[in-house]
């Protein structure tokens, strides 16, 4: 929008951010007035990398739809072909092998771990910190190569299939996973010297970009930041699905909602994530890892809705069906995209250095927003 | 006399988080066993790449040039992009009868996404997903493969 930038009849400055930033993390747009060096609006500008991956999903069967959603939430691909495969299964009235459900879960937490540590290199790279950058990435990339061993490829893995997963899992999964989940639990003492009690890091984080708990939930915010203002908003916990519910493991939550809050939980995520898989890694129940279905499938005509916590929130797959082997209609509630209409409040009379700060905080990810 | 302490206090914790955090810095740079950093592409032969990972569809040949693909198009049917093209012809069998048989498998590399779900589909195994992931070309024409091999045919007792 280049006709936008200059100055308003108040005299305030308008300026554009992105799309080619490299601290908007993507493809996003923003349109921010300032008023010197406060902000009084921010205003995203979104669909620069929009594909309609809603109405291609109507042309595609019900197996072929789920691949699409793992370019949406790219960090979090495991957690979106699981909700596609979970409303799928719900239409077609399907039970799963115990040994799929346990899998599932495993992938799912392990994706969370990458997402988090991509997401801690990416906020410390927001405030000005590189190395940290690299650390998250040499973790990261142990779980890309248990990912790529046992899934077939490091981002978008397409494993998840309606009645279980794809493949059984490889047999060094269990050696490679307990390995990485030995590492970086030693690793974390290493973060926290890295970041976490940084002072400069601190300085920038603390009572910057607050939001509270009724505008948390009146904009919609889920995961991360919904707990880091004291929303409890954990699917995992309030709807329970695949045997989340036999987990032992709690909530992560602060009250402060400002960026360290939502930095804090994001951390506690990560040692929770972990001890979920130190629960699962070696009761593994043997059997199939896929339930026998047909080869073209059908759903009953009816809605069906799931969703699951994926490392932004609550990502929702609605299905709508008529009845035959395309979907009629289909909407993704997207975490991204709440999070990110929460941005303008938060970020409303903070000083424009803080914006990225606030943004990494958030933790977006723009083609989950633009689909 | 509190705030005093309060003040040196913390221009004491906060310069030791700084030097921390440099000395862990300091640790790697001086350690260079712990570097994982990989010299691609100089270790190219060394590039160990799972047996699972998927980098294109091929099709198995064996070794009298003989492959299993019946030309049923399960894959076609079973692919998101229309990145596979079946062309089938008529074989005529030794008792005179009609047969539909494989003429041409069109593989468009560049429309794959390697989700797989060709060779899940796929009834007699005929295609597999291949390690080779260096793809880049200067033509995009190139991209578009004929995945069965030159008189290759149906390997007997392949239905």
């Amino acid at each position: 929008m280049l006709e936008e930038i200059g100055t308003t009849e108040q005299g305030d400055l308008v300026i554009n951010v992105g799309p080619q930033h490299p601290s908007t993390h993507g493809v996003l747009h923003l349109v921010i007035t300032l008023n010197g060096e406060t902000i009084k609006k921010v205003e995203p500008h979104l669909g620069y990398i929009h594909r309609s991956i809603e109405k291609m999903c109507e042309s595609l069967t019900y197996r072929q739809f789920i691949y699409s959603t793992s370019r949406m939430d790219y960090l979090s691909a495991h957690m979106n072909n699981h909700a596609c495969a979970m409303a799928v299964e719900q239409g077609l009235g399907l039970e799963i092998p115990a040994r799929a459900r346990v899998i599932r879960i495993l992938m799912s937490e392990l994706t969370r771990l990458a997402s988090h540590q991509l997401w801690w290199g990416a906020m410390a790279m927001d405030v000005g910190a590189i190395t940290p950058f690299f650390h998250a990435f040499r973790e990261r990339e142990m779980i890309n190569d248990i990912m790529e061993e046992t899934c077939g490829a490091r981002l978008t893995m397409n494993y998840m299939v309606p009645g279980g997963v794809m493949f059984d899992l490889h047999p060094n999964f269990q050696v490679k996973t307990k390995d990485f989940v030995r590492f970086f639990r030693s690793k974390f003492d290493e973060y926290d010297e890295l970041v976490t009690n940084n002072i400069i890091f601190q300085e920038r984080m603390k009572n910057v970009g607050r939001i509270s708990a009724e505008d948390a939930v009146s904009f919609g915010c889920s995961g991360p930041v919904a707990r880091a203002s004291g929303v409890s908003s954990d699917i995992r916990k309030l709807a329970p699905y695949e045997g989340y519910d036999q987990l032992n493991f709690t909530e992560a939550l602060e009250t402060a909602g400002d960026n360290y809050a939502r930095y804090l939980v994001r951390m506690q995520e990560m040692r929770t994530s972990l001890s979920i898989i130190d629960q699962l890694i070696d009761n593994i129940p043997e059997g199939d890892f896929q339930a026998k279905t047909k080869a073209v499938l059908k759903l009953p005509k009816g809605e069906y809705y799931s969703r699951v916590e994926t490392a932004r929130g609550d990502f929702g797959v609605y299905i709508v069906s008529e009845g035959g082997t395309t979907p009629y209609r289909i909407k993704f509630r997207s975490p991204g995209f709440s999070n990110l209409s929460a941005l303008d409040h938060i970020a409303r009379g903070c000083k424009i250095g803080d914006l990225v700060a606030i943004m990494g905080s958030l933790d977006l990810v723009i083609p989950d927003i633009d689909r | 006399m509190s705030f005093l302490t309060n003040y040196f206090s913390t221009i004491y914790t906060s310069v030791r988080s700084l030097l921390k955090g440099m000395w862990k810095t300091g640790y790697y740079f001086t350690h260079h066993k712990e570097i994982i950093t990989q010299n691609y592409p100089e270790n190219r032969d060394s590039l160990n790449l799972p047996e699972r990972f998927r980098g294109e569809v091929v099709m198995t040949h064996n070794e009298e040039n003989e492959h299993r693909c019946t030309g049923c198009t399960a894959c076609e049917l079973a692919c998101p992009n229309g990145t596979i093209k079946i062309v089938t012809k008529f074989d005529i069998t030794p008792e005179g009868k009609k047969k539909k048989a494989l003429d041409t498998f069109v593989y468009h590399l560049e429309l794959c996404t390697m989700c797989n779900l060709c060779v899940e589909a796929c009834p007699t195994g005929a295609i597999k997903m291949d390690q080779a992931f260096e793809h880049s070309v200067y033509d995009r024409r190139l991209l578009t493969k004929k995945l069965n091999r030159p008189d290759s045919k149906l390997m007997e007792g392949v239905e």
